[in-house]
C-alpha cells in the first residue's frame, strides 16, 4: 500500500477552510491538502446548516410551506416561493391571472437585481475590496426598500402563493422602481471602476479558476457557471415561465471560462435585469393578482408529482413536489445547482489552485450551501 | 491589463466627499412601509376568538388563552390569542386568514425590553407603544379571500315554476358541492355553543367534507334525533355566528345536514345498533306530544334503558312539524323515514289520545317520571275590531289541515297578518292554490320574525308585501270582507328596543278579500293540567317555568319544548328534551 502523494503527511499541510471563516460562502468547509501553497486535495464538507427543509415540509400544510421554503435562499428568496407555488399550481390546476405573473417576473427580476450586486461585491471582498462589498450591499438596499414596500418583508418576502400574489403594487410603485433603478444605473459604473478596472482584479480572476466547456456536460453545470463558459443555457429562455415568452432579452453569455468571464456574466445580467423590469413596468396589464383558494386548512392538493424549475442568480432551480392528494406534501425535493458546483466541481477546479484562491474562487461559482443540504 | 487599471480603483475616494447612503441609527429612524409587517395588534372588540390563527400558524407562535374581562359568549369563545415572538416568524398567515379582520400588524419594527416574559404577549390586551399604530400589513380580502368565501350556491327552482305545486323549492346540494361547501369549514367550534343542542357541527361538516356520510350521521344522532327535519327549517343559529361568515358567506350548515340525510333512504339502517333500545333498567317513563321535544326526550331516554310511552292527540308523530311546514320546506316522506327510527329505539307511541286531566292524573300513577312537550295549542288573539267574523282565521290552523294535501282554499283573495314563519307559510301555501295575496306587517320586513330567506323567497313568489301597516279594524262586505289598516311610521322606543310602529296620519287604507289568516303566534292552553299539580308548578303567561334540567318542581314532571318559555323553535325544543333525558335520570336514581 503505497502513500496517496495528494494527501501524503510527510508532503502536504492539512487544513480545514470553514465554516467559521469569513471567506466561505456560509456554512460549510473546505478541507484541504497542500503542498507550499497549491492545493492537492479537496474535499468538500456540508452538513453545519441542516435544518430538515424537505422533512419538516412533509409535516406541514401546503401554504404553511411558504415561510420555510424561502428560507433556504437568503439572498433570494423568492425563486423557492416561485417553485413550490409552480409546482402547487400545475398539480391542481389553479390558475395564475394574467396580472400576478407579471407581478412575480417583477419580483424574480428585482431580487435577480439585488443578489447580483450583492455577489458582485461580494467577489470583490474576497481580494480584499471591502469597498465593494459595502457598496453591493448598499445598493442592494435600495432594491430592498422597494420589497418592503410592496411585500411587507425585507428579506423573507413570502409574497407568491399558489393562485398569484398576495398583494397589488401600492400606488406609484412603479414610478419608485425606476427612480431605484436609475440611481443604481448611475451609481453602477462607480462599481465598475473599483471591480472590473482594476489591475488586482483582473490578475487575480483572469485565467484563475477555469471552468472548461467541456466540463458544462460533464458536470450539468447551469447558470453563470456555465455561462462565463459560452453556454448559452436560461431557463428564462429555453423553457419560459411565467412572462418571459412576451420579454425582449439576450442570454448573457461570455467566454473566458475564468472568474472574470463569470464576474463579467454577473454585471452583464444586472443590466439584463434592469431592462427586464423596463419591459416589465411599461406592459403590465391591469387585473386582479390572486385565484381565490379553498380553504386553506383543508386544502387537499390532488395526488401527482411534479418537477418545477426556474433560472436563478445561480442557474437552472427546480422543486420535485409530490403529493399523494392529502393536506400535506409527501415529499418535496429542492435541486438546487449549488450541490454540483461546490461539491464536485469545486473540488476538482481546486486540485493545483492557490490557497488564496480559494475563497475566489468558491464564491465566483455562486456556492450556496443550504442548496446542497435542505 | 491597461494603465487606467491601476488608477481608476482609487476613483472610490471621491465617495468620501458624497453624502451617505446609511442612515444615522438610532438618532435617525425611518419608518416601516405601509405594508410592513411589524408587531401584531389586535381589535379584541371585533375579534371572536374564533382560532384561526393559531391553526394556520407553522411555528406555533399563537395560542388561544382566556382574558381577564372578555367573557364567553354566543359566536364568542372568550379566549384571543397570544403571540410568542420567541417563535413568530411574521409571515402573516394569521392576519390573512383571521376570520373578522381583527388580527393586524403595525409597521413599527424596534422594540426593546429587558424582559423577555413580555415578548409573549396578548396583541390588544397587553399595552405595548406600537398599540395605536395606524399603518402596518392588514388583511386584504377581497384579494386573497383567505379569510371568508361565498357559499356553495345551491339550485332553486324559479318562483314561477314553484308556485304551481307543493315541491320543495331548494333542490339539495349534489355530492361534490356538498364535499366542498363543507370544506370551507375552519373548524373553529363557535357554532356548537350557538346551537341550542350543541351539535356536533365542525366534526359532521369534516364528515361531509371527507366523504364520510354514515359517520356524519351517527354524529347528528349524537344529540339530535331529527337531523333530516333541521336539515330542511330549522332556524340555524349556528349559522349567524359563523366564523366564516364575517368576511364572506356562512357555512350552509342546514342545507348539509339535510344533505347527508338525503343520501340514505332509510336511517334507521344507517344507525342500525346505533339506534338500539338500551339495557332495560325497569323504569317508565311517559312523554305528552310527539313534536320534537318529547322525540329527542323519547329517543334518548329509550337509548338508556327506560321503557318510553309518547302521547298524543294527532294520529302521527313529528307534532307541528309534521301538520303544519307545508311540504315545499318538509316533505312528509322525510319525516316518516325518521319516524322509523324511535320505532327501532323501541319507543312505544300511542296516538289519538286527547290530552285531559285524566290522561296526566293516569300517568302520574303508572310511570316514573313524565315529561310534558305539548307545545302551545291555541292562536293568539289579533285583537283587532272585527276578529269574530268567520272568515278570520287562525293561519296556524290552516296549516295544520294541511291545505297542501288536498284541502281547497275557499276564495281567491287572501289577507294574511304577521310576519313570523307562520305568516310566510300561511302566504307561500295560499299563492300555490292559486291565491292573489296581501301581507300585512306592523314593522318593517328587516324587523320580520321569519328566516330571511323565508321572506325573500315568499317576495319573489308575487305576493303583495305591505309592512309598516297597523291594522284597524275587519269589515264585512257584501262580497267578503274588507280589511282596513293606517300606514306606519317607526319611531324610537323610549325603552330602548325595536322601534315601534305609530300611525302616520288619519288616513284609512282598504283591501277586500274573501278571507283573513291571523298569523300572530301561539299561546299556550294547559287547562288539561289538574289544578293540584298547577299548583305544584310554576306558571308565567301560561307557560310552565322549569330550572337548568327541565324540572317543573311537581313531583317527577317535567317539562320543555314551547310550553316552557324559550327561543319557540325546533332545535330548542330538542336541546329541551336532551337536557330533560339527563335531568329524568339524576332525578330516577
Amino acid at each position: 500500500m503505497g502513500v496517496n502523494p495528494a494527501t501524503d503527511p510527510k508532503k502536504t499541510t492539512h487544513l480545514f477552510f470553514g465554516p467559521q471563516h469569513p471567506g466561505v460562502t456560509g456554512n460549510m468547509s473546505v478541507e484541504m491538502w497542500f503542498d507550499g501553497d497549491q492545493i492537492t486535495k479537496a474535499i468538500t464538507h456540508v452538513g453545519y446548516l441542516h435544518r430538515g427543509f424537505e422533512k419538516l415540509m412533509e409535516k406541514r400544510l401546503w401554504i404553511q410551506n411558504f415561510p420555510l421554503v424561502c428560507r433556504i435562499c437568503v439572498p433570494e428568496p423568492d425563486i423557492n416561493e416561485e417553485c413550490y407555488a409552480m409546482a402547487i399550481e400545475e398539480l391542481t390546476g389553479i390558475e395564475v391571472p394574467e396580472r400576478a405573473k407579471w407581478i412575480r417576473t417583477l419580483v424574480l427580476e428585482l431580487a435577480r437585481l439585488a443578489v447580483n450586486l450583492m455577489a458582485f461585491g461580494g467577489q470583490g471582498g474576497t481580494l480584499g475590496l471591502g469597498t465593494a462589498a459595502m457598496w453591493g450591499i448598499t445598493f442592494r438596499d435600495f432594491v430592498l426598500d422597494l420589497f418592503e414596500e410592496l411585500t411587507g418583508a425585507r428579506i423573507y418576502h413570502i409574497y407568491i402563493q399558489p393562485g398569484g400574489v398576495r398583494r397589488d403594487l401600492p400606488q406609484g410603485f412603479g414610478g419608485r422602481v425606476e427612480k431605484v433603478l436609475e440611481k443604481i444605473e448611475k451609481r453602477l459604473p462607480e462599481l465598475d471602476r473599483l471591480v472590473l478596472n482594476n489591475a488586482i482584479f483582473k490578475l487575480r480572476t483572469q485565467n484563475v479558476g477555469v471552468v472548461k466547456p467541456e466540463w458544462i456536460e460533464e458536470y450539468g453545470l447551469v447558470g453563470p457557471v456555465a455561462r462565463g463558459s459560452g453556454s448559452v443555457r436560461d431557463v428564462r429562455k429555453d423553457a419560459p415561465y411565467e412572462i418571459y415568452s412576451k420579454l425582449e432579452f439576450d442570454v448573457v453569455t461570455e467566454s473566458g471560462n475564468d472568474i472574470f468571464a463569470r464576474v463579467m456574466v454577473r454585471r452583464r445580467e444586472m443590466d439584463l435585469s434592469i431592462s427586464l423590469i423596463r419591459q416589465i413596468l411599461s406592459k403590465m396589464p391591469q387585473g386582479p393578482v390572486a385565484t381565490k383558494l379553498p380553504n386553506l386548512t383543508e386544502w387537499r392538493v390532488p395526488a401527482g408529482e411534479v418537477y418545477s424549475r426556474v433560472e436563478s442568480s445561480r442557474g437552472e432551480y427546480g422543486y420535485y413536489v409530490v403529493s399523494d392528494g392529502s393536506l400535506k406534501p409527501r415529499r418535496v425535493h429542492v435541486r438546487g445547482p449549488s450541490y454540483v458546483h461546490a461539491v464536485p466541481l469545486l473540488e476538482r477546479m481546486l486540485v493545483g489552485a492557490n490557497i488564496a484562491d480559494v475563497s475566489n474562487i468558491m464564491v465566483s461559482l455562486t456556492t450556496c450551501p443550504p442548496e446542497i443540504e435542505r | 491589463m491597461k494603465f487606467t487599471d491601476v488608477i481608476s480603483p482609487f476613483l472610490a475616494w471621491s465617495r468620501a466627499a458624497k453624502k451617505v447612503d446609511t442612515i444615522p441609527y438610532p438618532n435617525q429612524q425611518n419608518p416601516g412601509a405601509d405594508r410592513y409587517r411589524g408587531f401584531h395588534i389586535n381589535d379584541t372588540s371585533k375579534c371572536i376568538g374564533c382560532g384561526r390563527c393559531e391553526t394556520i400558524c407553522e411555528n406555533k407562535a399563537i395560542d388561544m388563552v382566556k382574558v381577564e374581562g372578555v367573557d364567553p359568549a354566543k359566536g364568542d369563545s372568550g379566549l384571543r390569542p397570544v403571540v410568542d415572538y420567541g417563535r413568530c416568524c411574521w409571515c402573516a398567515l394569521c392576519i390573512d386568514v383571521c376570520s373578522t379582520g381583527s388580527l393586524a400588524f403595525t409597521n413599527s419594527y424596534s422594540w426593546v425590553t429587558e424582559n423577555p416574559d413580555t415578548c409573549r404577549y396578548t396583541p390588544g390586551v397587553d399595552q405595548k407603544p406600537w398599540d395605536n399604530q395606524e399603518k402596518g400589513f392588514r388583511q386584504n380580502n377581497d384579494v386573497l379571500g383567505w379569510a371568508g368565501s361565498p357559499r356553495e350556491q345551491m339550485e332553486i327552482e324559479t318562483p314561477e315554476k314553484r308556485i304551481e305545486n307543493f315541491d320543495e323549492v331548494v333542490k339539495g346540494y349534489t355530492i361534490d358541492q356538498a364535499m366542498e361547501e363543507a370544506a370551507r369549514c375552519i373548524q373553529c367550534g363557535l357554532c356548537i355553543s350557538a346551537c341550542p343542542a350543541h351539535m356536533h357541527i365542525p366534526d359532521y361538516l369534516k364528515a361531509i367534507a371527507e366523504g364520510r356520510f354514515v359517520d356524519a350521521v351517527k354524529l347528528f344522532y349524537d344529540n339530535n334525533p331529527l337531523p333530516e327535519m333541521c336539515g330542511k327549517v330549522c332556524t340555524r343559529q349556528c349559522e349567524t355566528v359563523c366564523a366564516m361568515g364575517y368576511q364572506g358567506e356562512s357555512i350552509a350548515i342546514r342545507w348539509l345536514k339535510r344533505f347527508a340525510c338525503e343520501q340514505f333512504e332509510s336511517l334507521a339502517d344507517v344507525l342500525a345498533l346505533d339506534a338500539q333500545p338500551g339495557e332495560p333498567n325497569g323504569k317508565k317513563v311517559a312523554v305528552v306530544g310527539a313534536g320534537p321535544s318529547g322525540l329527542s326526550a323519547a329517543y334518548y331516554l329509550s337509548r338508556k334503558g327506560y321503557e318510553v310511552h309518547v302521547y298524543d292527540r294527532l294520529e302521527k308523530g313529528g307534532g307541528v312539524s309534521w301538520y303544519a311546514i307545508p311540504e315545499y320546506r318538509l316533505p312528509a316522506d322525510g319525516i316518516s323515514k325518521q319516524m322509523e327510527v324511535f320505532e327501532q329505539a323501541g319507543v312505544i307511541f300511542n296516538y289519538g289520545k286527547d290530552v285531559t286531566k285524566e290522561l296526566l292524573t293516569d300517568l302520574e300513577n303508572r310511570f316514573d317520571a313524565v315529561y310534558l312537550a305539548v307545545g302551545l295549542q291555541k292562536p293568539s288573539d289579533a285583537r283587532i275590531e272585527g276578529e269574530d267574523i268567520s272568515e278570520v282565521k287562525p293561519a296556524f290552523d290552516f296549516l295544520m289541515n294541511a291545505p297542501d294535501k288536498g284541502q281547497k282554499l275557499t276564495g281567491k283573495k287572501v289577507i294574511v297578518i304577521g310576519g313570523g314563519n307562520v305568516a310566510m307559510d300561511a302566504a307561500r301555501t295560499c299563492v300555490r292554490l292559486g291565491a292573489d295575496v296581501v301581507l300585512s306587517y306592523r314593522r318593517r320586513i328587516e324587523d320580520m320574525p321569519a328566516d330571511d330567506e323565508e321572506i325573500h323567497e315568499a317576495m319573489e313568489e308575487t305576493i303583495d308585501f305591505r309592512p309598516k301597516t297597523i291594522p284597524i279594524r275587519i269589515e264585512r262586505t257584501e262580497s267578503g270582507i274588507r280589511y282596513l289598516y293606517h300606514e306606519a311610521k317607526m319611531v324610537d322606543n323610549p325603552k330602548g328596543g325595536r322601534p315601534l310602529p305609530k300611525p302616520k296620519d288619519d288616513v284609512e287604507h282598504a283591501v277586500d278579500a274573501d278571507i283573513l289568516f291571523s298569523a300572530i303566534g301561539q299561546t299556550s292552553d294547559i287547562e288539561f293540567i289538574p289544578e293540584s299539580m298547577q299548583k305544584g308548578m310554576k306558571l308565567k303567561w301560561g307557560r310552565i317555568i322549569v330550572n337548568e334540567s327541565q324540572y317543573t318542581g311537581y313531583k317527577n314532571f317535567f317539562a320543555g319544548g314551547d310550553i316552557t318559555p324559550g327561543e319557540g323553535d325546533a332545535i330548542t325544543a330538542i336541546a329541551d328534551g336532551l337536557r330533560a333525558v339527563q335531568g329524568i335520570i339524576d332525578r330516577l336514581r
